[in-house]
């Protein structure tokens, strides 16, 4: 299936132009419609998503390897940016991958527990990596400031270009295209991942790990690296994420966190670069269209002194897991495929009456 | 000594809640294979309608405990029905998922009905202490262990006394066999939640009683219990108690004595050491104390 996925991208690209160009349309033309509109920093929010649901699906989608340990390396990455690009004043083209390797080599560390530990006991390990991670995210002051966190201001120019303060732009502006350059390149990086030789061993780990073994895959080295590869991504996105808000404390890197981004997996489509920026965009508005909506509702109560019966907090929450459960049992596939199927209900009938009149 | 024992008691106290959610979680596990990280949702919502049936209704606290336990039982099995039956032939993933969502869910029901405020239970234990000989004990605290023996011994009865604690034994061991001799999987599951709903209702009223509040937090101690369950072996009871009391003492000693020894390991290091016990056994004895050794089969 992988390979004639692979051959049909190609032949697709001219087929796929007019996608792509939309896309770019929307890319370059989106902070300037959107200009100092909050939804502008939503938007980054959920770029930043996007990258590290990217990483997290190339683990649990393509390789099977369920982590619920993504906080832990987020964080480890917007500490990274903190002392790479604040404490020792590095550029971005240096503190950027600087976060990734440090997640790399996190991931690599986690790695060995993936080998002796699967299914149940894997996801019971990275539920562990979150707290022991907040435990020295709150304690090793020197780096991350201990429990009341610490200041990023990371520089983000790449020679003359600086995407903090562009000509006549604002910072938020830049920072999209920044955060959604950093995206699509990501989202490209898992993509040929995935359609490679490499990519169709980690989906033979993920399939049937022993044939994979037997048909002479290093199951070990694939299981490590997956774990490694989607580290750095999720590091990148979190030193992204410390030098756009410019100031993370322990608090933000809970287990919560680690549901939201597997939550944004398996509603946008597991195994897909597709449905991770798709499920990264769905949960990061929920909240803030749940804000707006939740004004016109009088039984819920956004202020403190609000008389409604529920807190926008709690709806939120509530919704959040509804959504969760509602994609578990009537969309597994998620969104992505949920369209595609959408799609093939809607075009097979007319292309099946098409050959009728012929 | 005297500290010692007061300390050691405080750990068996501690540790016999965690049995209770760890024994919770036990049940849900071999009856249905689904790890339930939902169980600290029950627990809190138990510890919330216990406080209402108390400070709400004005039922006597003997009273209200065993409403609140049935209550949080029939809440449990309805969540059974609703999703988890539904999700039976799911991959793994695809259940533990669910049962996060869940707790999601459950985690904002209590506060949207009694508030954000931290409440008081009003049990009759409250500060009382005991003179143990010389060492001065909160009353709670011995409850707690009376309780968690009291539920250990009702479960044991249940198991090996009664047709449906044999029939669940017997689906533990061979769910096929089990159908085939007419045992029906739901009456089964549905016993499972039960149990495991009216467990954590009581760890609930113990961890939002005597000196202690009733507050959101309450499901934030609950996941301090899955290393127990670790500790002990997923499917194994009695595992799930002594993982829990293990869990409870290391807890309270590490709270008493890292300060001054490890000052180096960092604030609040109790509170992150059932993970690194849950991370060390995870990698010497995946399979826990009373656990068997998982084969597999080409």
């Amino acid at each position: 299936m992988s390979i004639a996925k692979e051959s049909t991208m190609i032949t697709q690209l001219p087929k796929r132009a007019p996608a792509i160009l939309l896309l770019l349309a929307i890319y370059v033309s989106l902070p300037l419609i959107l200009g100092t509109s909050y939804w502008l920093q939503v938007s980054i929010y959920a770029g930043v998503a996007a990258i590290g649901a990217i990483g997290l699906n190339l683990l649990t989608g393509n390789t099977g390897q369920v982590s619920l340990g993504h906080p832990f390396f987020l964080g480890a990455g917007a500490y990274t940016a903190g002392v790479l690009g604040q404490d020792w004043g590095l550029p971005l083209w240096l503190w950027l991958p600087g976060a990734g390797i440090v997640g790399f080599a996190l991931g690599a560390l986690t790695g060995p527990f993936a080998l002796r530990l699967r299914g149940h006991y894997l996801v019971m390990v990275t539920f562990a990596l979150v707290f022991i991670g907040l435990h020295i995210f709150s304690n090793w002051s020197t780096v991350t400031g201990g429990v009341a966190g610490r200041g990023i201001a990371a520089p983000v120019a790449v020679g003359p270009l600086d995407f903090a303060n562009l000509p006549g732009l604002s910072r938020d502006q830049g920072y999209f295209w920044l955060v959604w350059g950093a995206v699509a390149i990501s989202g490209l990086l898992v993509k040929n991942i995935v359609s490679s030789r490499a990519g169709r061993a980690l989906m033979a780990v993920r399939d049937r790990e022993t044939t994979a073994e037997f048909v002479g895959i290093d199951v070990a080295r694939t299981k490590i690296t997956a774990f490694a590869i989607s580290s750095a991504i999720a590091a990148i996105a979190g030193s992204l994420y410390g030098a756009y808000v410019q100031y993370v404390s322990p608090v933000e890197w809970h287990l919560l966190l680690g549901i939201q981004y597997i939550a944004m997996i398996i509603v946008g489509g597991i195994g897909l670069v597709s449905g991770s920026i798709l499920g990264a965009i769905l949960i990061t508005l929920l909240p803030h269209m749940m804000r707006e909506v939740a004004g016109l509702l009088p039984f819920v109560s956004v202020n403190p002194t609000d008389t409604g019966i529920i807190t926008v907090f709690a709806l939120n929450q509530i919704l959040f897991g509804a959504l969760i459960v509602f994609f578990l049992i009537v969309a597994p596939g998620g969104l992505v495929r949920s369209a595609s199927r959408v799609k093939g209900l809607i075009y097979r009938p007319l292309a099946a009456n098409k050959k009728g009149e012929n | 000594m005297i500290d010692f024992i007061r300390l050691l008691v405080a750990g068996l106290s501690l540790g016999s809640v965690y049995a209770l959610i760890a024994l919770g979680f036990v049940m849900v596990y071999k009856a249905t294979g689904i790890l339930n990280f939902a169980q600290g949702g029950l627990l809190m919502l138990g510890a919330y309608l216990a406080q209402y049936f108390i400070n709400g209704v004005g039922l006597t606290f003997w009273f209200a405990l065993p409403v609140a336990m049935l209550v949080t039982g029939l809440v449990a099995m309805l969540l059974q029905r609703l999703v988890f039956d539904r999700l039976l032939s799911h991959p793994a993933f695809t259940v533990i998922m669910a049962t996060w969502a869940v707790l999601i869910v459950l985690e904002q029901v209590p506060p949207t009905l009694f508030g954000y405020d931290f409440l008081t239970m009003n049990d009759p234990f409250g500060l009382n202490i005991v003179d143990l000989g010389a060492v001065p004990v909160f009353t709670i605290d011995l409850w707690t262990m009376a309780f968690a023996g009291i539920a250990v011994g009702s479960l044991a009865v249940f198991f090996f006394g009664t047709r449906i604690g044999l029939a669940m034994r017997a689906t533990a061991s061979d769910p096929e066999a089990a159908i085939a001799q007419g045992i029906d999987p739901r009456l089964i599951h549905a016993t499972a939640w039960f149990i495991a709903g009216a467990l954590a209702c009581i760890a609930g009223v113990m961890l939002g009683g005597g000196s202690r509040l009733v507050s959101p937090e309450l499901s934030q101690i609950a996941l301090r219990a899955i290393p127990a369950v670790i500790l002990g072996g997923l499917a194994s009871p009695i595992g799930a108690v002594v993982g829990g009391l293990l869990i409870g003492i290391a807890e309270v000693l590490t709270a008493t004595w890292a300060p001054s020894m490890v000052p180096w390991m960092g604030k609040n290091l109790h509170l992150v050491m059932p993970y690194f016990l849950l991370v060390g056994f995870l990698m010497l004895r995946p399979q826990g104390l009373f656990g068997k050794a998982a084969s597999g089969r080409v």
